[in-house]
């Protein structure tokens, strides 16, 4: 197999701005007013130089790797870890600073679904519109055409202005053009962030008929199933530089290792500031759990209790169809879902913080380490409000260290009974 | 906030170009740091024309959604200043108009200026517009403005009509000569549009402060060109350096193939265009130099 991108040691710097000190005195104030023009004229234009100074920082430093020719290949790492840096840089959007890459074929990329949709103008219009821009001919677009509305949904709206849209339609067209684009290379960014369930499923399954097409894909998502199930190989970005390279299943458990948010019991956890998807209309800010069992420190134990609580923070009153959490093993394999959508009860939000929660009547887990993903679901559970995927750790512990339990026997337990001697 | 320390992806060897059928070799493009100062690469340009042809189509499009009079607007956009005008400078200030009736010249001269500075402004502030654009999907930047300048054209082309219209209602049948020059002149005009818009984009970009300004430039060139009165009211020792301004020779020239009055010297007419050339080159090569921060800036 050819190589389809080598990446040479690729570096980006950026500028942070330094914070300035408060003036302390009006005189000095003043002074800085008057000074001001000046100094802003010097700091803007430093914009585009490559001075050495304090507040440069490495985006991306010294990342090097290969993609072979009709490779799927996975990226993954937290936020800031240069992820956004390096596939900008690969689809020439942002120019880098050191080191180089070769691209051989043509370079398509998803950075963000929807790109040059104008809300004036009508389906039809805004579906040749994106796919010129994301290099597609008009012939092209024409001769698809039919395939990409159906695959939208969006046939009754097609002479609506995309602004009368809602947004999931918004987004279905949007995906919809995006996905027939014909290019040797492939460049995905989160686009299966919003959306359905439904229509998720539907845009991996077309990834995956792009994928079989032969075609070399960078996939990035914090979606980890997504990303085991469509690449055989990943790569981990960590501050900026390559930390892993490998079988997605080994990177997958590394960059597992690498979230910190390994957790106590019975303690408020803030989740305000991790990695997410969904429309955010509500966000889970913080969560606690515990198992009521207040001898071994609340911790979770084997076929025990567990309490969930979130706090759910949501822009106005509204419904919730459903939240929930899942527990995933350290290669990202989810063991065990709960959804309270399962209940059919729906949950009314006030606007501003609300606590909710719910409780699992036994855990049939092992002793062992696992990752707790979290989500709350729109009022038909069809959209996702907010959707953490890598939320915390949680350790579920042996009560009873003196009962020898079977080695390697599996992640989850079940209930028996020995049978009475016939 | 993050600023970069660099630049746009030069692609080295074979250009990116769009899809197009039957094409299937597969080209290699290098992702190296940018060049300072990249050149213009009109090639790269050409191979993105039907990204502009659409860009344009767009802005045509949206523009006059939601409004009464559509297309409307490109008629009035000269007529209003013009019957102001007319009333000011032609009545009350009685600058003199070459012999013409004032309503004529100055819908001659403004019809021209609109498209001017309708295309300064609009791809001066056309980046900050579409940075949804220049942060997710590679295309030369120019691009962007260059598809203001076409877009104002349109409305040109409405424009134009309307005064050809006044023209020949007024009895002013323009010549053989207007048809060669008018293409040239409008050409000269869309140079110096595109040159000057690209400065004020490029600078805007990193420098807010040109939204601001922009207003009273266009306003300040306007006053500096020959549209509320002649050339000829422009000391003659001073007519040359006038026509530095490229728009002070091809707005009396343009007038005067149209109307038949007198028009710019050989030599003015030459010192205009040649500076039109000169905005044009210097505006495109400036933005090139600059757009490899747009995308961290915007």
């Amino acid at each position: 197999m050819t190589t389809a991108i080598s990446v040479d040691r690729i570096g980006k710097q950026y500028r942070i701005g330094a914070r300035r000190s408060r003036p302390s005195t009006l005189r000095e104030a003043l002074a800085r007013a008057a000074a001001a023009p000046l100094r802003n004229w010097r700091e803007l234009r430093h914009h585009g130089a490559g001075q050495d100074d304090a507040d440069l920082i490495w985006a991306l430093h010294d990342v090097s790797f290969e993609v072979k020719e009709g490779e799927v290949l996975g990226v993954v790492g937290r936020n800031g870890a240069g992820k956004s840096t390096l596939l900008k840089i690969l689809s020439r959007i942002t120019s880098p600073t050191a080191g180089r890459a070769l691209v051989h074929g043509r370079m398509g990329s998803l950075l963000e679904i929807g790109t040059g949709f104008h809300p004036e103008l009508t389906g039809r219009d805004n579906i040749y519109l994106n796919g010129c821009i994301l290099g597609m001919e008009r012939s092209y677009v024409t001769r698809r055409f039919d395939e990409i509305v159906e695959f939208a949904e969006v046939a009754r709206f097609l002479d609506t202005a995309v602004k009368h849209y809602s947004s999931g339609m918004y987004l279905r067209l949007a995906f919809a053009v995006a996905a027939h684009l014909r290019s040797e290379i492939l460049i995905v960014d989160e686009v299966l962030a919003v959306g359905d369930a439904e229509f998720q499923a539907k845009c991996l399954a077309k990834m995956q008929e792009v994928a079989n097409e032969g075609r070399t894909i960078l996939f990035v998502s914090h979606n980890l199933n997504a990303i085991q199930r469509m690449c055989p190989r990943s790569i981990l970005l960590e501050g900026g530089r390559l930390a892993g390279d490998g079988a997605t299943a080994d990177v997958l458990r590394q960059y597992l290792a690498l979230s910190p948010e390994s957790s106590e019991p019975a303690r408020w956890l803030d989740t305000s500031r991790l990695q997410r998807t969904g429309t955010r209309e509500t966000c889970i800010e913080a969560v606690e759990y515990r198992s009521g069992n207040a001898a071994i420190g609340e911790h979770a134990y084997p076929d025990g209790p567990l309490e969930v609580r979130l706090r759910l923070v949501s822009d106005s009153a509204r419904t919730v169809g459903g939240f929930g959490l899942s527990l995933h093993d350290e290669d990202g394999t989810a063991l065990v879902t709960v959804d309270t959508i399962s209940t059919g009860l729906v949950t009314t939000l006030e606007r501003g913080p609300n606590v909710v929660g719910l409780r699992i009547q036994s855990l049939h887990l092992n002793p062992g380490v696992y990752h707790v993903a979290l989500w709350a679901r729109g009022p038909l559970g069809r959209l996702v409000f907010d959707r953490i995927e890598s939320a915390f750790t949680l350790r579920v512990v042996d009560p009873h260290p003196a009962i020898s339990r079977p080695r390697a026997g599996g992640p989850t337990t079940c209930e028996f009974q020995v049978l009475p001697l016939v | 906030m993050a600023s970069p320390t660099d630049s746009q992806a030069r692609p080295i060897g074979l250009h990116l170009e769009l899809p197009e059928k039957g094409r299937r070799a597969i080209r290699t493009v290098e992702i190296a740091p940018a060049r300072q100062w990249p050149g213009l690469d009109l090639a790269e340009l050409w191979a993105y024309r039907s990204l502009l042809v659409l860009l344009v189509w767009r802005d045509i499009k949206s523009r006059y959604s939601q409004t009464v009079l559509g297309a409307g607007w490109a008629v009035l956009q000269p007529l209003l200043p013009m019957a102001i005008f007319t009333v000011v400078f032609g009545r009350f200030a009685r600058i003199p108009s070459d012999g013409v009736p004032y309503a004529l010249f100055s819908l001659s001269g403004l019809s021209l200026w609109t498209y001017f500075a309708s295309a300064l402004s609009s791809g001066g502030g056309s980046l900050i517009l579409n940075r949804n654009l220049l942060t997710k999907v590679y295309f030369p930047r120019l691009v962007i403005p260059a598809s203001q300048v076409f877009t104002a054209l349109v409305d040109f082309a409405i424009a134009f009509t309307v005064l050809v219209a006044a023209l020949l209602v007024g009895g002013f049948v323009p010549g053989l000569e207007a048809v060669v020059m008018v293409p040239l002149l409008l050409l000269a005009a869309s140079l110096t549009a595109l040159g000057a818009g690209a400065w004020l984009a490029a600078l805007g970009v990193q420098y807010r402060d040109v939204r601001h300004l922009s207003p009273f430039l266009t306003q300040i060139w306007m006053y500096a060109s020959p549209i509320v009165y002649p050339m000829s009211l422009v000391p003659e020792r001073y007519r040359t350096l006038y026509a530095l301004n490229p728009m002070a020779g091809v707005l009396s020239e343009f007038r005067a193939v149209l109307l038949g009055v007198a028009g710019p010297t050989p030599l003015e007419l030459g010192v205009s265009l040649g500076a039109a050339v000169v905005v044009f080159l210097t505006g495109t090569l400036y933005f090139r130099h600059a757009e490899r921060v747009f995308p961290d800036v915007v």
